[in-house]
């Protein structure tokens, strides 16, 4: 230190210099108005850093937009909403931890998040323990709303059979029946398998293969060799976020798009805008689009995110909406904040059009707490035109209750405490 | 069946010659500065995210050439900065203070960039396949064969017959007595940790051509960095040449009869080959 | 010597006036600690990382030996730990030691394969056995839940000559239940440094050489310091899982064991309490740094590197070097 041509305070200076910055407050989440104690508080946990950092952002952007909304038309229950967000980092540990802060430090009335399905369920786990009403924007394992149901848990995004049964037969019938799978080897891989071999099997198709990805991978071409060698009429990309981007990247660079047609389940425009223009191919589904012609409410909706953000709002931007318009919509009409009460509620609750923002109805599944939203299938295109962002051409939408199983079938028991 | 082997043990070694080239930069710091840089993912993603940037103005070409040099630039400011005062210190203190660089560099990057992927479009020569039967070694794949075959060509030479190359050698055998023979220790660290980063840059050019470019994707690199050099050997740059390629192939291989296992396997090869040969296939007896 | 706990390595004396201030601080905190608008689960965790760092550092500061893979252990801990409450026996003593069993067993029996190895050599293989496990517990999703994670199980109450010791509902008694169970994990370890074990170890961790030339079975020693640290870690990751009641694959992977050795050196690798300090550190700095700004990872990463660059031993390391003068 002594020898050092550059300035380095001394260690007493620093540690006189950390002393002055202050002890920080213990738990005041950043986004916290200066509102005061009687306001009601959303607490929403989700990876704003990590791999699904661009996810996080769009989902927290669409539900700070409602809020602002919210508390312009009077709040909830006649008081004002703070929206307060916490980071998981992408790690259940901290997940849990986050919703504790919030649950008893900060006092929320209800949980959102989160991206990573895993986070999710013991998200719902912790505030079910603790009697907090939970509601999952865009974690999209099956449990959720299947086999580790709660009372307090509800769920905006899609089950992966949804997705499938949504976009399966359309597959079979434009491209073939004759399928090999390039699978993310976790459970939102797997069970979007499941979904489509049974989609498969429905027309009385066949596989050809199966090549399950760890999960992370970057490099595809053993996969793909594999795939290539099958000769199938489809190749069906089922994985999501960066392990999407890395094999479609790849599967044009080795040119396999022009002998095999691509598809898979779920896509969302962050993937696309993260595609260089030649790799943007393939049929899809989407679970919100934000080019929908003659919907009530998308374009000022569209219009609003534009200004705020420079972009177009993903189906990610409408789930973090729709969370918050959907706790504001029922505490509202029920006029309380009680979790028992606005669960019970919430069973068979029907989104209103400007919240809902699709050609179909919106309403939650009672069985299951599941939001019967629709889908949206087609296809991915290079150009994003004017904007940059219109990524998806919407061959048809279908309605969220038409391609969800029966309730019967997700392994959900709910039990009400007493 | 043999096919299918043939195509994946050849695609393995492309994939274990960028490996080779991320663990050649890491094991050069390691090597004469006895500095574990935890943050040389965090260099690669720069490496990746500048040439985005640039290359709208100056072309892929150029920015190959360009963003690498600027990653080193920088990695030149940092070295006196910040890693200078390690030497001589438990590496362990190197480990902590590069782990905190590595976490300036992702979320300075996701604060700059935003943490929306992005596409880096390679040339389109590049991007098609060699023939239809090899389909699957594009002619980007070569062309990084071909870059890590001309850097650890053009490493052999700097090192073997260049001044610069023989303080190197010398200094990772014995500091102190080149020291007192008068060169100029902090000058010759300074050169070869921008050396380092250098091919951390360009590794992430490299990279940022065929995944997605993310914030976090020299985190996901790192580690598969460190197998290498272990599994070749502390202190031999051959090594780490061998390791990388051996890691890739494996990997490769794996993926055909078990691809779950295919990141595992890096692992479990790192841990045979040190309960076999305790020291690393081609490290030198003593070092640690 | 005055046995300050900043006297290095080891408090001398058990009941130094420092040691006093330590214990009254975390037996009263469940006074104080909501109105500052703090929340159990963090201290909670605290007071487990901290453990689990501390059994590290047995091995890091007092014996010389780095390992880089002790997510392994914590992993088993947790996982054996929740696996037994959820298919076994919903009883939490029994998850407890279920978990630390299983955990010290694998420790006992990896330690053995890899203790010829030293240095980085052997701080790699460490991370090739965790990253095995890992493997396993992400694919075995039928008993783990895989990437899911392990949930479906909750910490239960502690039944006790006929009283019910509410650690399920009570987070108040379920803080004093860790702290009472990391208190004897840290004494135990405090009574074994003292020991001439203890001593035999720190013979190898100056200089290893001249031990062997003394006598000493290198090899057993630092077996021993292994398991040993494997068994508080093993603990720590069982308490754990009861903290979130989850357990999920990542507490297996080689970047949790990172976390661990940051805490170690960012608290001090040579004092006692370092690690403990330095999981507070870690932990608290982050929950708040990351409540008030996206950008919370380049204040935590300009703190480490602010540490190395000011604090040479870590930050306990400074105050020892203080009192020495």
């Amino acid at each position: 230190m002594t020898n050092s041509k550059f300035w380095m305070p001394s260690r007493r200076t620093v540690l006189k210099a950390g002393l002055a910055a202050g002890a920080l407050p213990f738990g005041a989440p950043y986004i916290s108005t200066a509102l005061g104690e009687d306001t009601v508080k959303i607490g929403y946990v989700d990876p704003l850093t990590g791999v699904y950092a661009a996810l996080a952002k769009n989902e927290v952007e669409g539900a700070k937009l409602a809020v602002e909304e919210i508390n312009a038309k009077g709040g909830i229950t006649g008081r004002q909403v703070e929206l307060l967000v916490e980071d998981s980092a992408n790690d259940a540990g901290t997940g849990v931890q986050k919703a504790n802060k919030l649950i008893d430090g900060s006092h929320i009335n209800v949980l959102f998040g989160d991206v990573n399905s895993s986070i999710a369920l013991a998200l719902a786990q912790t505030a079910n323990q603790k009697g907090v009403l939970h509601i999952v924007p865009g974690g999209h394992t099956d449990a959720v709303t299947g086999k580790s149901c709660h009372w307090s848990t509800f769920r905006v995004c899609n089950t992966t059979r949804m997705e499938t049964n949504a976009v399966g037969k359309a597959v079979a019938d434009q491209y073939g029946k004759k399928w090999f799978f390039l699978t993310a080897d976790y459970a939102f891989g797997h069970t979007l398998q499941e979904g489509m071999e049974a989609s498969l099997k429905e027309v009385g198709g066949t596989v050809a293969g199966t090549a399950l990805a760890p999960l992370g991978t970057t490099d595809f071409s053993a996969y793909l060799i594999q795939a290539q060698a099958a000769q199938p009429d489809a190749i069906i990309v089922l994985n999501a976020g960066g392990d999407t981007v890395n094999s479609l990247k790849q599967i044009v660079q080795f040119g396999i798009d022009k002998q095999i047609h691509v598809a898979g389940a779920q896509q969302e425009l962050e993937v696309l805008l993260a595609l260089p223009p030649e790799a943007r191919i393939g049929t899809w589904v989407f679970e919100w689009y934000w080019k929908q012609a003659g919907v009530a409410g998308v374009d000022d909706f569209v219009a609003k995110v534009r200004k705020r953000t420079n972009a177009a709002p993903t189906a990610r931007t409408w789930f973090g909406y729709t969370c918050a318009y959907t706790y504001a919509l029922i505490a509202n009409q029920e006029k309380t904040l009680d979790a028992v009460k606005l669960a019970h509620a919430l069973e068979g609750f029907t989104l209103p059009p400007e919240v809902a923002m699709q050609p179909n109805k919106a309403y939650f599944r009672a069985e299951d707490h599941q939001l019967m939203t629709s889908l949206y299938v087609g296809k991915a295109k290079p150009d994003g035109g004017p904007s940059g962002d219109d990524l998806f051409d919407v061959a048809n939408v279908v309605a969220g209750d038409k391609a969800a199983p029966p309730a019967s079938e997700t392994g959900c028991k709910l039990t009400w405490p007493s | 069946m043999t096919q299918l082997i043939l195509f994946n043990l050849f695609n393995g070694l492309v994939i274990g010659a960028f490996y080779a080239l991320m663990a050649l930069g890491l094991s050069l710091i390691l090597n004469l500065s006895g500095v574990i840089n935890f943050s040389h993912g965090g260099f690669l993603t720069l490496g990746g995210y500048l040439a985005f940037t640039l290359a709208p103005w100056i072309g892929f070409w150029g920015a190959l050439l360009v963003a690498p040099l600027l990653t080193a630039a920088l990695g030149c400011l940092i070295e006196p900065l910040l890693i200078r005062r390690l030497y001589g210190r438990d590496p362990l203190y190197s480990l902590l203070l590069t782990f905190g660089l590595a976490f300036i560099f992702e979320d300075g990057i996701r604060t700059i960039w935003g943490p929306q992927g992005l596409p880096l479009t390679v040339p389109p020569i590049l991007a098609q396949p060699l023939s239809h039967t090899l389909f699957f070694l594009t002619g980007y794949r070569v062309f990084m064969v071909a870059i890590v075959a001309a850097v650890v060509a053009g490493l052999f030479l700097v090192l073997r017959y260049t001044k610069l190359g023989l303080r190197i050698r010398a200094g990772t055998f014995d500091l102190e007595t080149v020291s007192v023979l008068g060169v100029n220790i902090r000058v010759l660290r300074l050169m070869n940790f921008g050396l380092g980063i250098y091919l951390a840059g360009l590794a992430g050019v490299l990279a940022a051509g065929m995944l997605g470019l993310l914030p976090t994707l020299g985190g996901s690199l790192i580690m598969p960095s460190f197998v290498a050099i272990i599994v070749g050997g502390l202190g031999s740059l051959p090594g780490t040449l061998i390791g990388g390629l051996l890691i890739g192939t494996a990997s490769g291989l794996v993926t055909v009869f078990l691809p779950s296992a295919s990141e595992a396997v890096i692992y479990v090869i790192m841990g045979v080959v040190l309960l076999v040969r305790p020291r690393g296939l081609l490290g030198e007896e003593g070092r640690l | 010597m005055n046995g300050s706990l900043t006297d290095g390595p080891l408090p001398k004396k058990i009941l130094s006036p420092h040691l006093i201030v330590i214990w009254l601080f975390l037996l009263s905190l469940p006074l104080w600690l909501l109105a500052i608008g703090g929340y159990y689960s963090i201290v909670t965790q605290v007071l487990i990382l901290g453990l689990a760092a501390m059994a590290l550092n047995y091995l890091l500061g007092f014996t010389g030996v780095l390992s880089f893979g002790h997510a392994a252990y914590f992993g088993l801990g947790a996982y054996g730990c929740g696996l037994t409450i959820k298919f076994i026996a919903a009883s939490t003593p029994l998850g407890i030691l279920v978990g630390v069993m299983v955990g010290t067993i694998a420790g006992a029996l990896i330690g053995a394969l890899i203790v010829r190895l030293r240095g980085v050599y052997f701080a790699m293989v460490t991370i090739a056995f965790s990253q095995v496990f890992y493997f396993i517990a992400f694919r075995w999703n039928s008993v783990t839940g895989g990437d899911d994670g392990l949930g479906g199980f909750e910490r239960r109450p502690i039944d006790l000559f006929g009283f019910t010791i509410d650690i399920q509902h009570n987070q108040m008694l379920f803080y004093y239940f860790v702290l009472l169970l990391v208190a004897l994990g840290v004494g135990a370890m405090g009574l074994l440094l003292r020991s001439p074990l203890g001593r035999a170890q720190l013979a190898i961790r100056e200089n290893e050489r001249r031990a062997r030339f003394l006598g000493l079975n290198i090899e057993r020693h630092i077996w021993i310091a292994w398991v040993i640290s494997c068994g508080f870690t093993s603990l720590a990751g069982a308490l754990y899982a009861l903290l979130d009641n989850f357990a999920d694959p990542r507490l297996l992977y080689w970047t949790f064991s990172g976390d661990l050795v940051i805490m170690t050196v960012l608290g001090g690798m040579r004092s006692f309490w370092g690690p403990m300090l330095g999981a507070a550190l870690f932990v608290i700095l982050r929950d708040t740094v990351s409540s008030h700004t996206e950008n919370w990872m380049s204040f935590i990463g300009l703190f480490f590197v602010l540490v190395v660059l000011f604090f040479p031993r870590g930050v306990l390391g400074m105050l020892q070097r203080r009192k020495g003068g």
